[in-house]
């Protein structure tokens, strides 16, 4: 599933990269706060659900080439995160729901978890 | 094996940035796309040298990340002056950690660190001195693209 389809389904805020979300094909959705476990398990084209904002998510992120980032309960990350995401073309996605309704949400349209793919 | 150095740099790493903390890893990952090496052979060395930097950022005072490129293999040494570390076995055991609160605020210390080095490396040495630093060397072939990290 493409980044965009889950965009156009669940309400989620798109804060960095719009214009890539049409590439991004995600594979299966992760949701963590520890970036040493992501960084142990990761595989291209997973989605991180996390509620981390700091710099260390964006550059996690990149180097594990991650499809996208989306935060939860409504945190905002600095401009300093903001701008990296930016630089290093990482989707960052902001969204009210907490952890769990917004897994239960991306469940509900099809996508799953990384250890069942 | 073809032992010609294409590429060198070296990166300093700040012990205790953790805001810039990574950066050195992040433009290590750029060299190696620019050299056009395969999405997976940059990941496991993005990773390790992360993980290595990370360490250096967590406990050290000062260290750096060495990258020497050669057609064959990437060979990343991440060397810090800092605490050294006391017994190298109990380190590379997975959940082992000693890492502060400030460190797991952010999402690191959770004893992955080395064995997650290891797992995306072909070869990976380790050296300590307690009081004095410690030396990481981790080896990517480039023409072995690795399943460790895939199988996960």
């Amino acid at each position: 599933m493409r980044l965009e389809e889950i965009v156009e389904a669940i309400d989620v805020e798109v804060l960095v990269g719009e214009e890539w979300l049409p590439q991004r094909e995600i594979t299966t959705v992760s949701a963590c706060d520890l970036m040493s476990d992501v960084l142990a398990f990761a595989k291209p084209g997973i989605l991180l659900v996390t509620g981390l904002t700091n710099s260390q998510v964006v550059r996690t992120a990149a180097i594990a080439q991650l499809a996208g980032v989306i935060i939860v309960r409504g945190k905002r990350p600095g401009a300093d995160t903001i701008e990296l995401a930016r630089k290093m073309q990482v989707p960052l996605l902001s969204t009210s729901m907490h952890m769990f309704e917004l897994c239960s949400e991306l469940a509900k349209i099809g996508l799953v978890g990384t250890r069942t793919q | 094996m073809n032992n010609e150095v294409v590429f060198s740099q070296e990166l300093e790493v700040e012990g205790g940035d953790f805001v810039r903390g990574g950066e050195s890893s992040c433009r290590i990952l750029e060299i190696l796309k620019e050299l056009a090496f395969s999405p997976a052979i940059v990941r496991r060395a993005g990773i390790a040298a992360y993980e290595a930097e990370m360490n250096i950022v967590m406990y050290a005072e000062q260290g750096n990340l060495n990258l020497t490129v050669t057609p064959d293999r990437i060979v990343i040494v991440a060397e810090d002056r800092g605490p050294g570390i006391e017994d190298i076995d109990l380190a590379m055991q997975e959940g082992y950690s000693t890492a502060t609160d400030e460190i797991r605020e952010m999402g690191f210390g959770a004893g992955m660190g080395l064995p997650n080095i290891k797992k995306n490396s072909d070869d990976m040495e380790i050296s300590s001195s307690v009081g004095e630093g410690t030396r990481v060397q981790i080896v990517i072939r480039a023409n072995h693209e690795g399943t460790s990290s895939e199988a996960a």
